[in-house]
């Protein structure tokens, strides 16, 4: 490391997390959020030893298959080469460093870099040198320039993933009990779940890790987005008023599904509608059969149970560090990375069943955009919310603590949608990465 | 090759004032916008409306029915976006923020004596807390001539941001 920087120490870390069994209360330092030293760690320590949500296999179409994204600020090839296989490769040419593919994403069986014209296969071999022959016999012969390949690729119901540890543990282990979360969106569909096109690129001035808090807090919801609550009940009436927010296991719970992921999550009890499947009087008379044969295709190929599970289940799912996957009224991906402590990017996607019917799409594209994302009636202010909080972690000096204890004394019975056991739990796991005495593998600090 | 051939000057004065009406309904709703006179911004469009801006990666005349979009609105959420940004809870825009919608390179594209496709450049700036963002784009309309207050209804408006992510915006909390 050549730039400057003062490293926070293990205890240092491990005290902006103050967690307090005897009197319930947990607390994290407002400098978690503002540090550019602890944005450092945290690259080093979490985003260079975790599982990193890269993309869906039903991105990659067929052989050749391309996207250029960027992954912790790193430009990454995801691309399904000429076997089929997906890979993920370091967008950069061995020979000077110049990025390699310049286009967001395309088919093609090579990539040319546009400096001295080193052209490397869809499967990362070098394949053409210009002047080759001023370069040594066997030059290449160990491979290694071609392009870097990331250490490690794995996928999980179609959901792929990416590591720059080599000696990470393998992705099965780590998703530990958010696996089967991940499985209950595959099985919306018989034929499998696919990225529908358009990619929600947005940002937001605040620490990253806000969004992380954010997106599965049933907390905020009835004054964040009390406006988006006025439209459901302009829209459906009196079949809108019936569902309450309430405090009881019936309206649902948050469970801590290990290795710093949590679900919160409920079934039946949330007022929108669910493409896949559950009907509202706003959708009109005629979506109704229509989503009544969804679910029967469910029941027949799934069982009753697990068909309710399917068509019912709403949940906000947080796999650590930096991915959500809400299953509500649409299911998104949303994915983030910090640029400063106090700005971060993000890139949001809709999934659906792969062949689903046009006016299946449309409904649940239109159900996607009332709620989600930079142009809907709630994402912009919960964008709002995160940008008032890095502003006011300003007043540290006066001011210095998150309070994070909302359910706290009964979270070993059980927790709330509104508790706030999902951000202990993501906070409990960056504590122990964070505050290790030194640099671990993920397995290690479990 | 011969020059074009100048069209009749009756023609081009015609084309001349629809222009310029044209023109006088785009700023008319730029200032209904920037006035924040939303409800009468959402009166502006026709009861087929809709009103869509596509996501950045995706081509100007992408479906909104099968790709993702950053707003695809028809008339119902037209009216209800407009509600929405007029109370306090719509904490994006509380206090609202100043907004200035600017309207340039209007060209007609086509007239079939009812409807009117035409297409422009846009540029808006949003300030609040310091901090100003700017979002430009282009914008294709349908226009109806049905009369109304205005001369015109909108019965298609898509803004299409010329930037390849919303960012460092971050939100579109304000209508284009």
């Amino acid at each position: 490391m050549a730039s400057i920087r003062h490293q926070p120490s293990a205890h240092q870390v491990r005290g902006l997390v103050d967690e307090d069994r005897s009197r319930n209360r947990f607390r994290v330092h407002r400098s978690t959020l503002t540090d550019p030293d602890i944005l450092a760690l945290e690259r080093e320590r979490i985003f260079d030893r975790c599982w990193l949500y890269l993309g869906h296999e039903s991105e990659l179409a067929g052989p050749g298959a391309f996207i250029s994204r960027s992954i912790n600020h790193r430009p990454l090839i995801f691309v399904r080469d000429a076997t089929g296989r997906i890979r993920c490769f370091y967008n950069v040419c061995p020979h000077r460093g110049s990025l390699v593919c310049r286009e967001p994403k395309g088919v093609s069986k090579s990539f040319q870099c546009a400096y001295h014209g080193w052209t490397f296969s869809n499967g990362g071999k070098l394949i053409g040198q210009p002047g080759k022959d001023a370069y040594p016999e066997g030059f290449n012969a160990d491979g290694e320039y071609d392009l870097p390949e990331v250490p490690r690729l794995e996928s999980c119901h179609g959901f792929v993933f990416v590591n720059f540890d080599a000696a990470a543990e393998s992705l099965d282990d780590y998703l530990a009990d958010a696996k089967p979360y991940l499985e209950l969106i595959a099985l919306q569909s018989a034929i499998g779940m696919e990225i529908v096109g358009g990619t929600q690129e947005y940002s937001a001035r605040a620490n990253w890790k806000l969004l992380l808090e954010n997106s599965a807090d049933g907390y905020h919801a009835p004054t964040a987005h009390a406006s988006y609550f006025d439209y459901l009940a302009d829209r459906d009436g009196a079949a809108f008023k019936d569902k309450k927010f309430s405090y009881n296991k019936a309206f649902g719970q948050v469970l801590n599904l290990g290795n710093g992921h949590a679900v919160s999550e409920s079934q039946g009890a949330i007022p929108w509608g669910r493409p896949v499947a559950r009907w509202v009087p706003g959708w009109g008379e005629e979506a109704r059969a229509g989503i009544a044969e969804i679910r029967r295709e469910l029941e027949e190929r799934l069982g009753p149970e697990k068909a309710e599970m399917v068509a019912e289940r709403d949940y906000n799912l947080l796999i650590f560090p930096n991915l959500a996957v809400l299953n509500i009224m649409a299911v998104t991906v949303r994915t983030f990375y910090p640029v400063t402590p106090d700005y971060f990017e993000v890139r949001a996607w809709a999934m659906a069943p792969k062949g689903e019917a046009e006016a299946v799409k449309d409904r649940r594209l239109r159900n996607f955009l009332e709620f989600l994302g930079p142009g809907g009636f709630a994402t912009p202010d919960d964008v709002e919310m995160l940008e008032l909080c890095q502003q006011g972690y300003a007043c540290q000096n006066g001011a210095a603590w998150n309070d994070l204890s909302k359910g706290m004394f009964r979270e070993a019975d059980y927790a709330a949608k509104q508790d706030e056991l999902q951000m202990r739990t993501f906070w409990r796991r960056w504590r122990d990465m964070m505050g290790a005495e030194q640099r671990m593998s993920f397995r290690e600090a479990v | 090759m011969a020059a074009p051939e100048a069209p009749p000057r009756a023609d081009a004065l015609a084309a001349f004032v629809l222009r310029a009406q044209v023109e006088d309904f785009l700023y008319h709703e730029a200032q209904l916008l920037d006035s924040w006179q939303l409800m009468e911004w959402a009166a502006l469009f026709t009861e087929d409306a809709e009103y869509a801006v596509p996501s950045t990666d995706l081509a100007e005349d992408a479906d909104p029915r099968t790709n993702l979009f950053l707003v695809h609105d028809d008339r119902f959420r037209i009216e209800q976006r407009a509600k929405r940004l007029l109370k306090k809870t719509a904490h994006a825009e509380f206090p609202p923020s100043r907004t200035r919608h600017l309207v340039s390179n209007v060209r007609i594209e086509a007239d079939d004596g009812n409807a009117l496709q035409l297409a422009c450049a846009t540029v808006v700036y949003r300030a609040k807390r310091g901090i100003v963002d700017v979002y430009p784009g282009h914008a294709k309309y349908e226009l109806l001539r049905d009369g109304g207050t205005a001369g015109f209804r909108i019965r298609r408006k898509r803004a299409i941001l010329d930037i390849d992510a919303l960012r460092p915006q971050g939100k579109l909390s304000i209508i284009l």
